[in-house]
Order: structure tokens, then C-alpha cells, then sequence
């Protein structure tokens, strides 16, 4: 376990290495009205939508699921709130657009639950489905314009601060919400059981239906309060861009903290690892001045880099050939 | 059983997804030949609704063929190529006067284009170039010169600042017309004054939470910044949130150029949280119905005509808010 989880914080540990070496004002920490100001603090609120998502998704891929569907989720949840607010300044309609939107959210998650564990249709199928279709009902609900608010207890969400960013606040309190009850109950282990083997745990009364459903579900719900931190941030729903390409950032994410596409396993240390990989790469590419053309392939050489470091065959091939040339 | 369910509901959500095409596609049919008398026939295929931008382009075409008693006939392509040609040949089957499109993407086109020509109907590009070595295939575009656009930017900058300057450019979507193009004329009309320099640049993929995220690190890793140069109006609303985060007063503390005059950016222009825009005109109707006539009446017209456009202080900005059509 702990040796699975050493690649990833190596990696995290180079890239902010990377930083201290290049642009040193990335660490520098203030105090800016109330509240911390700096790089770091920049990571954790701009990753907060895709460690949230990154979650649902470890859940999900555990039970050798996939879900596409999130950013288009995102993109619904962002698209209903804004269009419910409006003009109005006023903080109730604010929490009645986001539990509206969050509703519907789950409504969404059954809909994808429904799919796979009713229809046993593949997840990577399943999902595609409303990938597609869910960029077109947020277009629709926002009739192809940007919705700008002005709704000070709706900006709380993506660009308030308690000391932290609140993003960030939301997102932690879920990775532990998830960590107590999948860890100190027997779900973490049925979870795993039905990514294992759905046939064998179902005949050994597992209710893998059940749990499927719930999953997809759950990754529905925390897509629509990641929509909400990435509309809140910029106080405007875009039904074309929010949460665009966030589902690949999240398997990403998932993927780097070790958990396994085949299902079982899963680790939400390794998802919160590799969701902070993902954002500090982000943001590194802005502070140390990467050329726009060339951003996505230095993107890339870090992935693959920190993909092949975890794979035991390449460590293995690469000493392999250490010994051999000394 | 199961299955038999999924592929009737399959085939039911494909007759669905075709109906909504062909209800899209042609919006314009249904009337006869149009060409018989006087009055001229215009068939437009439109790339989508998008933006608050598109929507006004859309509104300007059909507001000034009833102003110039041209007979439009409108489909809206829904962003995709294979709706927009389906129009484009219903409209030569209609033997409409003149077919004028904006076209979703560059290539693909020629097929379509020799139907129209050898059906002896012009074409006339709006907004969007086409990549294709035959000119013969459309009479002329008809649209912004992006390049253009930036030179207007630079050109403020250079007259409005004095003094060594820190400039920040954010980028449109890396490989995009209007982010290369308007790239090229700001740093065209800046170098005559090598007070100014492009400290960052980075692309913010024309979205809000792009402009923003960018911004909050440029923030973190430049000492100095005074100029933001925003490639749209989007961009540059991203970027007074980031400022404003960062306890500065846009405007003032750092000043701010966008391109596009949308309402948001206007409004933001009125406020003095802008201090320039350029404007990148969708209103062409006009100038569209003026060129139609021509083309119908076998005229020469210019194989590139530049829409009208303007640009916008803070005071005009003000002025000109109330009667903003977008």
C-alpha cells in the first residue's frame, strides 16, 4: 500500500520542485483580505471540481465501471443554478437553484445506474450516452448563451474563502466522508468485491446492483457540486465549457493514484495525490512560462513519465539496463 | 429479452436523433422555386447559436433581408458540417438566388460548392473562411480581419501608456484564427515602442475560467504586471475576477484591452473595470444583403470584404450600452 503510493508523491514532490527552481514566488504565502493568497492556495481551489470528481470516479472505476458523463453533468448543474438565480442577489434562491440542480444531478446518476446495472449495458457505452446528450440539455436550459450572476452566496462556493478556499473545503470533507464509510464499514470492501467479480459477489450476496446504482449515483451528485465550484468561480454558466474534458482529467487523476481501470482496489489517498499531480502540472505550465503551442506535449511527457515510473516492468526494464551497461 | 428492449430503444433514440437533423436542416424548405420574379432568394446556412455573438449575427441577417426585401431562407447547423451542407444542398435544389453560409470548419467544402456552381448559384462566406485552392467555388467573404482587430489593440496601448510597460496576453484556443491573427497585430503595432513588453502569454481557450485560472498564476509569477491584452471579452472577465482576488482594482492597478464588444464586456467597459475594447462586429447583415444584390445582378464585388467595426473607451462604452443589441 505504501509503496504503491510512493511514485505519485515523488512525482508531486518533483513538479513543486520544478516550481521552486524556476519561479520561487510560487510558495510565497500572504495573508490578502482574510484569507490566503498564493500558488499553492491556486492549486488547491482550481483542483478542488476535479479531486471531487476524481472521487465519485474511484468509486465508480472500482467496480470496474467508467463514467464519461460527469463533465456534461457539470455543465447541467452549472446551467440550471444560474438560469434559477438569475438577476437575484438573494442567497435562498441561490441554495434553491444548487439543491435543484443537485437533484436533478442524481436524477442523472440513476439514469447512468439504470443503464448499467439494470440494462447491463458497458459503462464506457452507457455513460457515452449522456456525455453526448447532457452538453445539448445544458445548452438548451441556457438557450447557447453564457448566464452571468451576480449572487455573492453563490460565488461562496467556487471563489469563497474560509481562511482556505471553500472549493477545496467541500472537496476534502467528501474525500473524508467517502474514507469513513467505505473504510470503517464493510462498503469499501463490497465495492470492491463487485469490481472484483459481480457473478461471485452477487451469488455470495452481495447486492451488486445495488451498489453499482449507488456509485454512479454518487459520482453524478459530486459532478453537479464540481459544476457549481467551476460556474461559481467566474460567476457565469457556459454550457459549452464548463467541465469540458474534466472526465479525462478525473480517470487521470484516478488512474496516477494507482487504482486499476480492471476494478477492485482502490485507493482515495492515491485519487487526492493524483488530482493535486494533475492541477499543480496545470498551473506549473502557467507560472514557469510554457509556450502555448508546446503546453499539451510537455503535459504529456510529465504523464507518461509519471505512468511509466509506476509500472514495475518499465522501473524493471530501465535497471535492468543500468546493470547492464555498468 | 433484455436486449430486444435495448435495441428497440436504441432504434427509437436514432429515429429521435434523425428527426431533430432534418427538422434543423430544412427549415427552409417546404417553399417552392423562390428565383420566380423580382424579389431575390437568399438561402443561409448557420453554424449554430453558440454565443451571445452568433445570436446577434443571426438576428442583424434576418432583421436586414426583411429591411432589403430579400427572401431568407435560414437553417441553423447545430456546430455540425454534415447539417450545414444538407442545407446547402436543399437550397440549391430550391434554386435559390445566392447561398450564403459560415461555414463550422475550414476544409470539406469543395464537393458542395461545385453543386452550387454548376447550378450557376453564387456563394457568398460570412465570418468564416474556407481552406480551398479553388477561389472559383464562392464570390467573397465577407468578415472580420482578425489581424486587424489586434493592430486597434496595440495601437491603444501604444498611445495610452507611457514608460516601461508589463504586458500579459491571453490567448484564444491554441491554433485558432482570431488567437494566431490577433496575436500577430498587437505584437505588429507594439514593437514600435520597445517600452512595452509581452511579459506571459498563455492561452485561456477564450473561456472565462480560463482567463481566470491564467491569470491567478501570471499574478503569482510576475513581479509586475500593468496591461492584460485579452483575446476576447470572456478572457478578460476571467481576469478582473483573478485581480480583484489578488486585491488589485482592474482598470486602475492594471489595465485591460479585450476584443469582441460583447454585453458582458461592455458592461464590464461601462463599470471602468476595462479600459479598451475592440470590436469584432457580428451585425453583417447589411453589408451581407448589399453584396447579395450585387452577386445576383452578375456585379463585381471584392474577393475579401471587412465587415465595419469599431472600438470602444470607457465613456463610449457607456453611451453606446443602452442601445446594445448583444
Amino acid at each position: 500500500m505504501k509503496n504503491r503510493l510512493l511514485w505519485p508523491i515523488l512525482a508531486l514532490v518533483a513538479l513543486l520542485l520544478l516550481n521552486l527552481v524556476v519561479t520561487p514566488s510560487f510558495f510565497a504565502l500572504r495573508i490578502q483580505d482574510g484569507h490566503l493568497y498564493g500558488g499553492l492556495v491556486d492549486v488547491l481551489k482550481n483542483g478542488a471540481p476535479t479531486l471531487l470528481i476524481a472521487i465519485g470516479m474511484t468509486l465508480v472505476i472500482a467496480t470496474r465501471g467508467i463514467d464519461l458523463s460527469v463533465g456534461a453533468v457539470a455543465a447541467i448543474a452549472a446551467a440550471v443554478t444560474c438560469v434559477h438565480i438569475g438577476t437575484s442577489p438573494d442567497a435562498g434562491t441561490a441554495l434553491a437553484g444548487m439543491a435543484i440542480a443537485l437533484v436533478l444531478c442524481a436524477a442523472l446518476g440513476l439514469w447512468n445506474g439504470f443503464l448499467v446495472a439494470g440494462l447491463g449495458i458497458q459503462p464506457i457505452i452507457a455513460t457515452l450516452v449522456l456525455m453526448t446528450a447532457g452538453r445539448g440539455i445544458a445548452m438548451l436550459v441556457t438557450e447557447g448563451q453564457i448566464i452571468t450572476v451576480n449572487n455573492d452566496a453563490y460565488r461562496q462556493v467556487g471563489a469563497g474563502f474560509v481562511v482556505l478556499p471553500v472549493s477545496i473545503l467541500i472537496s476534502l470533507a467528501v474525500l473524508g466522508l467517502v474514507a469513513l464509510t467505505t473504510r470503517k464499514t464493510a462498503l469499501g470492501m463490497l465495492i470492491e468485491a463487485v469490481g472484483v467479480n459481480p457473478e461471485a459477489s452477487r451469488l455470495a450476496g452481495v447486492r451488486s446492483r445495488t451498489i453499482i446504482w449507488t456509485v454512479y449515483v454518487f459520482a453524478a451528485v459530486c459532478a453537479g457540486i464540481a459544476g457549481l465550484m467551476i460556474s461559481s468561480n467566474v460567476s457565469a454558466a457556459d454550457a459549452n465549457s464548463n467541465g469540458l474534458w474534466i472526465e479525462m482529467d478525473a480517470i487521470l487523476a484516478v488512474v496516477i493514484g494507482g487504482t486499476s481501470l480492471a476494478g477492485g482496489r482502490y485507493s482515495l489517498t492515491g485519487t487526492l495525490l493524483g488530482s493535486l499531480i494533475i492541477q499543480t502540472l496545470t498551473t506549473t505550465v502557467y507560472t514557469i512560462g510554457v509556450a502555448a503551442e508546446v503546453t499539451l506535449v510537455f503535459k504529456a511527457v510529465v504523464v507518461i513519465t509519471v505512468c511509466l515510473i509506476q509500472s514495475p516492468k518499465a522501473r524493471a526494464a530501465l535497471s535492468f539496463r543500468k546493470v547492464a551497461v555498468s | 429479452m433484455l436486449k430486444k428492449i435495448t435495441t428497440a430503444a436504441s432504434v427509437i433514440a436514432l429515429c429521435a436523433l434523425a428527426a431533430c437533423g432534418s427538422g434543423s436542416g430544412g427549415a427552409g424548405s417546404g417553399t417552392g422555386n423562390g428565383s420566380s420574379g423580382d424579389t431575390i432568394t437568399m438561402g443561409f446556412a448557420q453554424v449554430g447559436a453558440e454565443s451571445g455573438w452568433r445570436t446577434a449575427n443571426t438576428k442583424s441577417i434576418q432583421d436586414e433581408a426583411k429591411a432589403a426585401g430579400i427572401d431568407l431562407k435560414f437553417s441553423d447547423a447545430q456546430q455540425k458540417q454534415e447539417n450545414q451542407i444538407k442545407a446547402i444542398r436543399s437550397y440549391i435544389q430550391q434554386k435559390v438566388d445566392v447561398i450564403a453560409f459560415s461555414p463550422v470548419v475550414e476544409t470539406g467544402w469543395d464537393t458542395v460548392l461545385l453543386e452550387a456552381k454548376r447550378a450557376n448559384i453564387p456563394v457568398i462566406l460570412t465570418d468564416r473562411a474556407i481552406d480551398s485552392d479553388d477561389t472559383s467555388l464562392y464570390k467573397t467573404f465577407l468578415g472580420s480581419d482578425f489581424v486587424e482587430e489586434g493592430r486597434k489593440a496595440g495601437d491603444w496601448l501604444v498611445q495610452n501608456v507611457n514608460g516601461p510597460t508589463n504586458v500579459v496576453e491571453l490567448q484564444g484556443t491554441t491554433g485558432a484564427a482570431p488567437a494566431i491573427d490577433r496575436k500577430k497585430g498587437f505584437e505588429e503595432k507594439i514593437a514600435a515602442k520597445p517600452d512595452i513588453k509581452v511579459v506571459a502569454s498563455q492561452t485561456g481557450d477564450f473561456t472565462r475560467s480560463g482567463g481566470k485560472q491564467v491569470m491567478e498564476a501570471f499574478l503569482k509569477s510576475q513581479p509586475k504586471i500593468d496591461v492584460v491584452y485579452a483575446h476576447n471579452d470572456d478572457m478578460g472577465l476571467g481576469a478582473i475576477e483573478a485581480i480583484k482576488a489578488a486585491g488589485k482594482v482592474p482598470g486602475k492597478d492594471i489595465k485591460i484591452i479585450t476584443v469582441d464588444a460583447v454585453k458582458d464586456g461592455m458592461t464590464a467597459l461601462a463599470n471602468g473595470e476595462i479600459n479598451f475594447i475592440v470590436e469584432c462586429n457580428p451585425l453583417l447583415g447589411k453589408q451581407l444583403m448589399e453584396l447579395a444584390k450585387k452577386v445576383v445582378k452578375g456585379e463585381e464585388v471584392p474577393a475579401r470584404v471587412v465587415t465595419v467595426e469599431g472600438t470602444f473607451t470607457q465613456e463610449q462604452a457607456k453611451a453606446a450600452l443602452p442601445q446594445r443589441q448583444y
